[in-house]
């Protein structure tokens, strides 16, 4: 098992490596690359232009600042963004701690809801409540991410009043309750994708679950309804479901940047597009390497913990 | 795909069946299509859609950029069904306008992620080796890209336009299919219709075309379908932030970036195209998800 991991996480290393070298090549072939940022400053003279390009490299061969860059990712040094003049990687861990905040609480409202959903309409297939929430959850996987925040926000903020509509805390009040109350209604937008994606998932492997010879054998000796589908059901239903998780997960940084915009969540999305904005070039390759990073970690998470849990399975 | 046509006439020609004529396993797949209720629905709404979108100028009852300095942001009328946004201009006649160019944007990046999944998986399952080895680290590397934050930076600093888009998202959505086709291939490769193939002395090419790629058309049918869905929310999405479709062009996407400021006073500005696409992609996955079960030679 050990020298699985380790092997998996070696094989991590160049598909990171690749990520970097062609999102490089990317931002070579774009034209008004890293230096946009500057070169559309109006009051900038070219000989400026000249000493900001040199200092930042930028005027050395691709091949020697493509080394460079990679080079300076090996020692976890993302370079000092343009427009805070600080480094990328303290600016991103000022922030980062806001997206996995709202990262984790979108997860856990994901597979509270999903489970519960999906094990209560597998109990009862094809009836009322199975199709009313297969029915929902179309709707849930087709609704663009960042509307669904819109439309909340309309309904629960706007209109009802009930909850805050954008921000992280008041300024004068700042519990936890407050913090809270500013959690829900980005935590649900992030998560009703994946509510609606793993519930019907879940669904389908308990039932299949429920179809195997044990569950009958389990009938047959007297177990209840309830203690079958928690004591033998589930845990093989949940070996697939958790690796689906594992590699679902990363993509809330997505979800996170659409999230965060509707509702000013002040995380990762919100720098990504400010940067956007200014064109802050150092930053933005920062965040896409973290979120290249995130994904590949999700999967090869999904690998070893399908191994640990699932025992026919050995390495 | 061959198999169920060849079980079906086989039955057909068996004592006591005679009279069902054999049918193709296309007319087979199509009334199978039409039982499900879901995918039913899902075909109505998308051929209204189609047809709204094609005839958008016909039956749009104002020019998309047409302003009426007279009524802005105004509610629902006889004049603008849908009222009109916050330059004037009426919303209905932009919801139709819009679906022209998100309809457009999704079925031609989807196609052209089809054939890049059909090429690549073809390569790398039918030549195996170091093909095989190479193109499935690029599709690992591919897939490790968080392609939202990709696209946003290169549209931000290219600019971008209705083809960028188009071709743009074609470029990091056809690696789901590649992996399909080729895990097809590669099994299929080994049976013998294949090896009889290849002792006559048919070309790698025609082998691919006329041999291996019919046995995978339903996951390329599938595959196209779903992605047709998923090319229109990323275009939404990156239209939404400002960086998608250029803003004077009427997508949905676009509308909903443009009603931004004005949707707590005027919600009708952001319920109407995201319930256009919201309902156009709910069509295409109960279209796709029938087309998988009825395409599906097992059942």
């Amino acid at each position: 098992m050990g020298r699985f991991i380790l092997r998996r996480v070696l094989g991590a290393i160049p598909l990171l490596l690749g990520v970097a070298v062609l999102s490089f090549l990317f931002m070579q072939l774009a034209p008004g690359g890293p230096d946009a940022m500057f070169a559309r400053n109006a009051r900038m003279t070219a000989e400026q232009l000249e000493q900001i390009r040199h200092n930042m490299g930028l005027d050395q061969p691709a091949p020697v600042q493509l080394a460079r860059w990679i080079g300076n990712l090996a020692r976890g040094d993302l370079g000092v963004s343009y427009s805070q003049y600080r480094p990328v990687s303290e600016v991103i861990r000022d922030v980062f701690p806001n997206t996995v905040l709202l990262m984790a609480a979108g997860l856990s409202l994901a597979l509270v809801l999903s489970l519960f959903f999906g094990i209560l309409a597998a109990r009862n297939p094809y009836g009322l409540f199975d199709n009313v929430t297969s029915f929902i959850s179309y709707f849930g996987l087709a609704m663009p991410v960042f509307w669904f925040g819109l439309m909340l926000q309309l309904l629960f903020a706007v209109h009802l009043g009930w909850l805050p509509s954008a921000g992280m805390r008041d300024p004068d009040s700042g519990g936890i309750l407050d913090l809270l109350a500013h959690l829900a209604l980005p935590a649900f937008t992030i998560a009703i994708g994946s509510i609606a994606g793993w519930s019907r998932y879940v669904r389908s492997s308990t039932l299949d679950q429920l179809g195997q010879d044990y569950v009958r054998t389990a009938r047959a000796k007297g177990v209840a309804g309830p203690a079958i589908i928690r004591r033998h059901v589930l845990r093989n239903a949940l070996i697939p479901f958790v690796t689906v998780v594992a590699i679902d997960a990363p993509l809330y940084l997505t979800g996170a940047v659409l999230t965060e915009t509707v509702f000013s969540w002040p995380g990762m999305g919100r720098l990504f597009f400010d940067s956007l904005t200014v064109r802050d070039y150092p930053v933005l390759m920062g965040c896409l390497m973290l979120g290249a990073v995130l994904i590949v970690a999700g999967n090869l998470l999904a690998d070893v913990v399908y191994g640990l849990l699932d025992p026919r399975i050995s390495f | 795909m061959a198999a169920p046509g060849r079980a079906e006439t086989l039955a057909a020609s068996l004592p006591g069946q005679a009279a069902r004529p054999p049918r193709s396993p296309w007319q087979l797949a199509l009334a199978r299509l039409g039982k499900s209720r879901l995918a039913a629905l899902g075909v109505i709404i998308l051929l209204a859609m189609a047809l709204s979108a094609i005839f958008a100028p016909a039956i749009a009852p104002y020019d998309a950029n047409a302003q009426d300095l007279f009524s802005i942001t105004a509610p629902p009328s006889p004049e603008h069904w849908l009222g009109t946004d916050d330059l004037g201009r009426d919303e209905l006649s932009r919801l139709l306008h819009g679906g022209r160019v998100s309809l457009l944007v999704g079925v031609l990046s989807a196609l052209i992620a089809t054939g890049i999944g059909i090429v690549v998986g073809a390569l790398a399952g039918y030549y195996g080796g170091w093909v095989d080895a190479v193109l499935m680290r690029l599709i690992d590397v591919m897939l490790a890209f968080p392609a939202i934050f990709l696209l946003l930076i290169l549209f931000s600093m290219i600019g971008s336009s209705v083809s960028g888009v188009i071709l743009f998202l074609a470029l990091f959505s056809w690696m789901w299919l590649a992996r399909i086709v080729r895990g097809e291939f590669l099994s299929l490769r080994q049976r013998d219709f294949i090896e009889a193939a290849r002792a006559i002395g048919v070309p790698g090419g025609q082998i691919i075309r006329r041999h291996l790629l019919p046995n995978v058309v339903a996951a390329i049918v599938v595959s196209t379908t779903l992605n047709v869905a998923y090319a229109m929310l990323s275009e939404a999405s990156l239209s939404f932030l400002g960086f998608g479709v250029p803003p004077g062009t009427p997508t949905w996407g676009n509308m909903l970036n443009a009603a931004r400021p004005y949707y707590t006073t005027y919600p009708l500005l952001a319920i109407a195209p995201g319930l256009a696409l919201t309902l156009a992609v709910l069509a295409i996955n109960w279209v796709g998800d029938g087309l998988r079960d009825a395409l599906d030679p097992r059942r």
